[in-house]
């Protein structure tokens, strides 16, 4: 079990969990995820690690609601915990001197970008950040990113703050200036809904900004042996689960990303729509007998039976 | 050698007693549940069958195990009706009878070696090793936790699949201190994630792997090694190593199409059923709709029956194997080609995927196949299949499961860079010694041999264990 520290609600449906898990916080590094299971029964899902506390032994992980994993995360209090932590899984960043660095994260993809983005500052990287979200409330990790950026900009679908319109409306105003050679931009870091990341790549590609987006597909296990996590990078196939998270932006086929994180999306909302019903299912089936019976071992005779 | 046996039978008539066959569940019935397929001898039939043992002078059934088992002594426990003898003898030289009395391959060890093979009928020594660990278990005391050897070290064993159980089991035997290393959240490597329950109940292997706690073996889950320490890591605290990680990661057809929604490794479709059991009503993990769905997999190993018989028992429609080569040269055991035919499944054999087909959304809609011929055999003696041109047509499916073997996993790179590797990517070792290029480190199973099976990944196992035994000895009495 890995009990939960502190729970603090960043925005509607996205919370902030500090989870004691000792060996994860020991061995992270930035761009590296864990893999969770909530409760018996439950499903396992990957999770960015958002920051580490290794004197401490903890870490922290920010979730949105969308599913039911994800609720059950975000409905935990401190004293709780969770079954199953897994990690750290994937390869690490690269961190390295850049330069000017954009990086351009919407939505919870903000606690993806977050730790690279830091590393990146501590590495000496001038940061030029741009931070999307559907609408005001949704924004996250505005003040951690600040810190570690030179510059933030937020843009928000409806203009309730920041600019109105799509973080590649920045961007690519960003890279206009580039090209302009009025400020060079020698990385772009983008995490965030997968259309959104296929519109960064698309945005840099035609100047040859090297581009890096952190990928989000389903997983299973998390150590290579599903292959469930496959996406296309460069014509071939890797598994984000070992070969990244992160790959070259101008090399992933984000149409099939896309339409491979929707393979469930039908069970995934009947799940949610259904726990309270399979909560009353799970209870009913674990009182009940499982139907196996015949295949328990046969009692052993005694031997005076036997003879 | 006796004439007469414990039950007062001349050898000439144990020599016409027909070989008792274990009770099967229905095969209907079966194909709609995960129960046990094999239901095992009973007391009767199992002294029945091991009476008809001829308590050779020079066994040779002995000589097809690959971990050695005295299966003539054992035999002759359970014809005396001495089912702790019995159970005593097999747990000197394996771990986990009761798995290996069900996933082994006995048709092409111990029982093609046995001398009434040659009549065509050996003794049933799976479903006798079997009805062993399974009697002893029902009323079998704890198993007494090793004292530990004030000459023995520390042993520390990556993947806790087959291989690791194996050489975890004898470590602990022999004194020394042992920890499992396992990724995932349950324990068991392959014979959880991979093999079925309706072939190896969960309860079953729980129970194996229960007895080796007893003995003082510690388990650590979700312990992902190479992601969080490396094997130096481990070096530092203890005195060997064995890496038992498995096959790694899965190979895919390379056709295009392969990526569409619908297309799953065989890894992935039974992880989900068994290690997740996404099809119980309580499963947080999902599972795509396999009910009144037609289902290809391609492949002809035990992995591809395996999933050919999963998909039958979540209701599919039409589930059929399609393999390249023909029935006598798929790799998967007889009895399991036997099952999956009795359940229903169908068999498109000399076929190969050269497209899978998209319904227009990104998801699968059926796949293009050729038929191929058989030529000469190639370097493995099996022979070549060879595509029939103009033979390509298309089918119609849902659902593909690729079970077309594995390649070794990334991963293993970043746990120990500086091990020595094959071209294949595997990791080099002595065969008599399981040592590895590095110091203290040793290997075995499937990620030395590639996807083999559980009892020759057990047999690597243990040889390492005996390495390292050695190994650890040496070096404190050195020391010392």
């Amino acid at each position: 079990m890995f009990p939960v520290r502190e729970a603090q609600t960043l925005a509607p449906d996205v919370v902030r969990l500090v989870v004691e898990a000792p060996r994860v916080a020991r061995y992270q590094h930035p761009g590296q995820f864990v893999i969770v299971r909530v409760r018996e029964g439950g499903e396992r899902i990957p999770l960015t690690i958002a920051g580490a506390d290794a004197e401490a032994g903890t870490i922290t992980l920010i979730i949105q609601a969308v599913g039911l994993t994800t609720r059950l995360l975000c409905a935990l209090q401190p004293g709780q915990a969770i079954l199953d932590v897994t990690g750290p899984l994937g390869a690490p960043s690269e961190v390295g001197y850049e330069g000017r660095v954009a990086v351009v994260a919407g939505g919870v993809g903000s606690a993806i970008a977050y730790p690279r983005a830091a590393a990146l500052a501590r590495a000496g990287n001038e940061l030029v950040t741009i931070l999307g979200a559907r609408t005001a409330d949704l924004l996250t990790l505005e003040d951690e990113l600040a810190s570690v950026s030179a510059s933030l900009r937020v843009v928000t679908d409806d203009g309730s703050r920041g600019r109105r319109g799509l973080v590649t409306d920045v961007l690519a105003d960003d890279v206009e200036a580039a090209a302009a050679g009025i400020a060079p931009l020698d990385l772009v870091l983008t995490a965030g809904p997968v259309p959104m990341m296929g519109a960064v790549a698309d945005v840099t590609r035609p100047h040859g900004i090297p581009t890096v987006a952190s990928l989000n597909p389903l997983m299973v296990d998390g150590t290579g042996m599903c292959g469930g996590c496959r996406v296309q990078v460069a014509g071939a196939t890797a598994f984000a689960c070992v070969d990244g998270p992160e790959f070259d932006a101008h090399q992933v086929d984000f149409a099939l990303l896309h339409r491979r994180n929707q393979a469930y999306r039908d069970q995934e909302r009947a799940a949610a729509e259904a726990a309270q019903a399979a909560a009353e299912a799970a209870q009913a089936e674990a009182e009940a007998d499982d139907g196996c019976a015949a295949t328990q071992p046969q009692p052993r005779p005694t031997l005076r039976e036997a003879r | 050698m006796s004439s007469t046996s414990p039950s007062g039978r001349t050898r000439k008539e144990r020599m016409a007693l027909p070989r008792v066959e274990p009770r099967e569940h229905d095969a209907t019935e079966r194909a709609a549940s995960f129960c046990e397929v094999d239901l095992g001898l009973d007391w009767e039939g199992a002294q029945l069958e091991a009476d008809r043992c001829l308590q050779c002078v020079r066994p040779r059934c002995i000589e097809g195990c690959p971990v050695g088992i005295r299966i003539d002594e054992f035999l002759g426990k359970v014809a005396e009706g001495d089912i702790d003898g019995a159970a005593q003898i097999i747990f000197d030289d394996s771990s986990l009878p009761a798995v290996c009395g069900r996933v082994c391959p006995q048709e092409s060890q111990c029982e093609a070696t046995c001398v009434l093979a040659k009549k065509d009928k050996p003794i049933a020594i799976g479903q006798l090793e079997r009805y062993v660990a399974d009697a002893a278990r029902a009323h079998a005391p704890p198993a007494q936790r090793v004292t530990p050897d004030p000459d023995g070290g520390s042993a520390a064993i990556v993947g806790s699949g087959p291989a690791g159980l194996a050489c975890a089991a004898d470590l602990a035997q022999a004194g020394h201190d042992v920890t499992v290393y396992e990724a995932l959240h349950d324990l068991g490597g392959v014979l959880a994630y991979g093999i079925p329950q309706f072939r190896l109940p969960r309860d079953v292997l729980r129970a194996e792997i229960n007895r080796l706690a007893e003995l003082g073996v510690r388990f650590e889950t979700n312990a992902p090694i190479g992601q969080a320490e490396g094997v130096d890591d481990l070096l530092a605290e203890h005195d060997a190593v064995f890496l038992g990680v498995g096959a790694g990661v899965p190979r895919f057809l390379n056709v295009p199409g392969e990526d569409l929604v619908g297309v799953s490794s065989a890894n992935e479709f039974l992880t989900r059923v068994n290690l997740m059991e996404a099809h119980r009503p309580d499963a947080d993990t999902p599972l795509p709709q396999v009910a009144g769905r037609r289902v290809l997999v391609f492949g002809g190993g035990n992995t591809a029956i395996d999933a050919v018989r999963t998909a039958l028992r979540l209701g599919a429609a039409e589930a059929t194997i399609c393999y390249r080569r023909s029935e006598e040269q798929m790799p998967a055991r007889v009895e399991e080609i036997r099952h999956a035919r009795e359940e229903g499944a169908q068999f498109a054999l000399l076929t190969n995927p050269v497209e899978l087909l998209d319904d227009g959304t990104g998801a699968l809609a059926g796949a293009r196949l050729q038929r191929m011929e058989l030529v000469e055999p190639d370097d493995g003696g099996r022979a070549r299949p060879k595509p029939i041109p103009g033979s390509e047509h298309e089918v119609p499916a849902d659902l593909a499961v690729v079970a077309v073997g594995n390649e070794p996993n990334p991963l293993l790179r970043r746990a120990a860079p500086d091990l020595e590797r094959t071209s294949r990517g595997t990791i080099a070792v002595d065969e008599e010694t399981g040592a590895t290029s590095k110091p203290r480190v040793y290997a075995g199973g499937d990620i030395v041999t590639g996807g083999a099976t559980v009892i020759l990944a057990m047999g690597a196992g243990r040889r390492a264990a005996a390495s390292m035994d050695r190994e650890i000895r040496a070096a404190k009495s050195g020391a010392a």
